[in-house]
């Protein structure tokens, strides 16, 4: 891709000194563009100084489990008016286990949907398919998350308490918590719908990107096209589909609405080694549990709470970001890059 | 009899050798072309059973006294009105945040591309404009709540008697909202603008034009379909977002303007939108109306799609020629 940086335009000297008012127009754009970066910085510190009374009241049990959530939160949430009498209490564990587990679920399930379908878009679809599924796939991305979150509470939360969770079930658990169809298994479903298209239109713009050569050097020496494919192309990119699996965990964690209505409002943690039952547990992530708390803001210790949960959101969302913008920059070095 | 026979063995051996089915295709292979195929065709089923269902379930329950009359209180759902306040507030919101993320996005894309230095910085900010798109709407909204709590920021929302800033109003919303835009305006506009060849800037430049007045009166409008789509993008997202209405709008369903001046009183009040509409009509909300809410998220679907057509079309008819 030629570049098109002032070094490579070659702007004459008498151009770039000339005039004063385009010394102005760069400084004014520069500072502009900068205000992105302070904002970011902004965001992340006050933030942080917001939540630091969350933070240093738990210390590192912070981020341990004990107790009930839902209990601490609440307990928070009518601490006393006196600020010396503020409870701080919190172990959030269930919460981060809860986003860990739903967006590392979804994440695992649309890279091997994305990967496939990409594949298949690329070199396999039929032509007039192939003009159906992209802007399907474009479609698919601009869906608002609150539809998908209404379609996930009024038909996939509902069908799977009616066909997959059975009486047996429902028993066996029924003294810690309900199961209702609120589940890790419908938050899941959706999640990976919601961040397939992003992963797919990254993996098949850099598949577009294979020098087609490549490809036919593995079909001259006689292997059939899914194998050169798989062997040259689908290698060439693997750095692309990890950082569309790393952009896509950004987005995942940063999910909010479609989650409060689908995964169940209640702070616990599924442990996968109950076996196939823990699908079917609800649970809630971080980033709802800002919005269910969102009316209790203006409760100062209650507020830090929740800030605390904003921050750990942030950080850990501005570094998949970085990281999946990283990867990308390394491939486009190689002239692979998806822009 | 047996050169009709050989005649069948040679077809038998050129059969695969047709287009696409070269080499030997192990199991493994026809395997994997198959889940490859399934992906595919499932992509497809999913995108139309969202919309065929919405479609079927909003067609059904929306009428014009739905779309024209305001959201009232109320117990059933034969009271509790339509939603012509949400999607007035969607329009100011989307109108709002669109105002403020244009010029800011496009000047920032020209600095990227045109000027970029010291090249650093200009790394560092297109990473940021990059983690702007990663960042979770949720946080976003909970720090724009800080920002225009502050008494600094007063004038932006309502203040109750004893000096507290409520900090939610459409001002409040839109101006985050426009972050949540900002990058698909940059990204759009960047793309615009490295698509033109650097032969049409060193004509400018030898015309006697310097890199100002080349960017105002050549690139600018050489790029103006990529700055249209970028900024059409940007309004999906604004209109698709939940969280940052939930959070900095309110939790009025009607409009509730502010203060006596006509039109700011609006912008400085609080309201609704019609995605904040669905999510309070749900079972996860009061749940009082789940028939509005498939109506309201119908219309919410066909304003995608028709942003969704636009796009194509911009793209399709607005490509600049450079010979």
């Amino acid at each position: 891709m030629p570049s098109l940086t002032l070094e490579a335009t070659g702007i004459p000297e008498e151009v770039e000194a000339g005039d004063p008012t385009n010394r102005r127009v760069e400084l004014m754009l520069g500072a502009l563009a900068s205000a992105v970066l302070l904002f970011i910085a902004g965001m992340i510190i006050f933030t942080l100084i917001k939540a630091w009374p969350s933070f240093a009241n738990n210390g590192l049990a912070w981020f341990g489990a004990g107790g009930n959530v839902d209990q601490q939160l609440s307990d928070i949430f009518n601490s006393p008016a006196d600020p010396a009498d503020y409870v701080y209490e919190l172990r959030a564990w269930p919460l981060i286990w809860s986003t860990i587990l739903i967006s590392g679920l979804s994440v695992v399930f649309a890279t091997f949907i994305a990967v496939f379908s990409s594949i298949f878009i690329v070199h396999f679809a039929p032509t007039a398919l192939q003009k159906l599924i992209e802007p399907v796939v474009k479609y698919l991305a601009a869906v608002p998350s609150v539809v998908y979150g209404l379609i996930g509470i009024l038909v996939i939360v509902p069908w799977i308490n009616n066909n997959l969770i059975t009486e047996q079930m429902r028993a066996s658990v029924a003294y810690v918590i309900q199961l209702d169809g609120s589940s890790v298994m419908a938050a899941t479903m959706i999640l990976t719908v919601m961040i397939l298209p992003i992963m797919i239109a990254l993996i098949v713009d850099s598949l577009r990107a294979v020098p087609l050569n490549w490809r036919e050097g593995a079909l001259a020496l006689g292997v059939n096209k899914w194998r050169a494919v798989r062997t040259v192309s689908v290698r060439a990119i693997r750095p692309a589909i990890v950082a569309a699996a790393v952009l896509a965990t950004a987005r995942a964690l940063g999910e909010a609405i479609m989650l409060a209505m689908v995964a169940g409002s209640i702070g616990f943690a599924p442990n996968p080694f109950d076996g196939i039952l823990f699908l079917f547990e609800p649970s809630r992530p971080l980033a709802p549990s800002i919005l269910d708390g969102e009316e209790g803001l203006s409760v100062v210790p209650f507020g830090e709470t929740m800030y605390a949960f904003g921050f750990i959101l942030i950080v850990s969302c501005v570094f998949f970001s970085f990281s999946g913008w990283a990867i990308r920059q390394s491939l486009s070095r190689y002239g692979i890059g998806a822009r | 009899m047996i050169s009709g026979a050989g005649k069948k063995r040679t077809r038998r051996v050129r059969k695969p050798r047709k287009k696409g089915a070269k080499g030997v295709w192990s199991i493994g292979d026809r395997i994997g072309l198959g889940i490859a195929w399934i992906t595919g065709i499932f992509l497809c089923v999913v995108a139309f059973s969202v919309t065929i269902y919405l479609a079927v379930k909003g067609i059904s329950y929306i009428n014009l006294d739905v779309l024209t009359s305001r959201p009232e209180a109320g117990v059933e759902q034969s009271e509790t009105g339509g939603f012509l306040d949400p999607m007035i507030g969607t329009v100011l919101l989307t109108v709002l945040g669109t105002a403020i993320a244009a010029p800011i996005g496009v000047g920032i894309a020209i600095w990227l591309t045109e000027y970029g230095r010291p090249a650093s910085l200009a790394r560092f900010v297109e990473a940021g404009v990059e983690m702007l798109v990663g960042a979770p709407s949720i946080a976003l909204a909970i720090f724009g709540l800080l920002i225009f709590q502050t008494s600094f920021m007063a004038p932006f929302s309502f203040t109750a008697e004893g000096g507290a800033v409520f900090g939610r109003s459409f001002f409040a919303a839109g101006a985050i909202m426009s972050l949540i835009a900002l990058p698909f305006v940059v990204g759009g506009t960047r793309e615009a603008l490295n698509s033109i060849p650097k032969h049409v800037r060193e004509a400018s430049f030898a015309l006697g034009k310097d890199q100002a007045s080349t960017i105002r009166r050549v690139l600018l409008p050489a790029s103006r379909a990529g700055i249209a789509t970028g900024t059409t993008l940007g309004m999906a997202q604004i209109i698709g977002e939940t969280a940052v209405v939930v959070v900095l709008l309110g939790a009025s369903l009607q409009l509730a303007p502010e203060g006596a001046i006509p039109v700011l009183d609006i912008f400085k009040g609080t309201g609704s939108t019609l995605t904040s509409y669905v999510y309070i009509n749900s079972p996860a909300g009061e749940g009082k109306a789940p028939e509005k809410a498939y109506a309201a998220a119908f219309v919410l679907l066909l304003i995608v799609i028709a942003l969704n057509v636009m796009v194509n079309q911009i793209t399709k008819r607005g490509q600049h020629k450079w010979g």
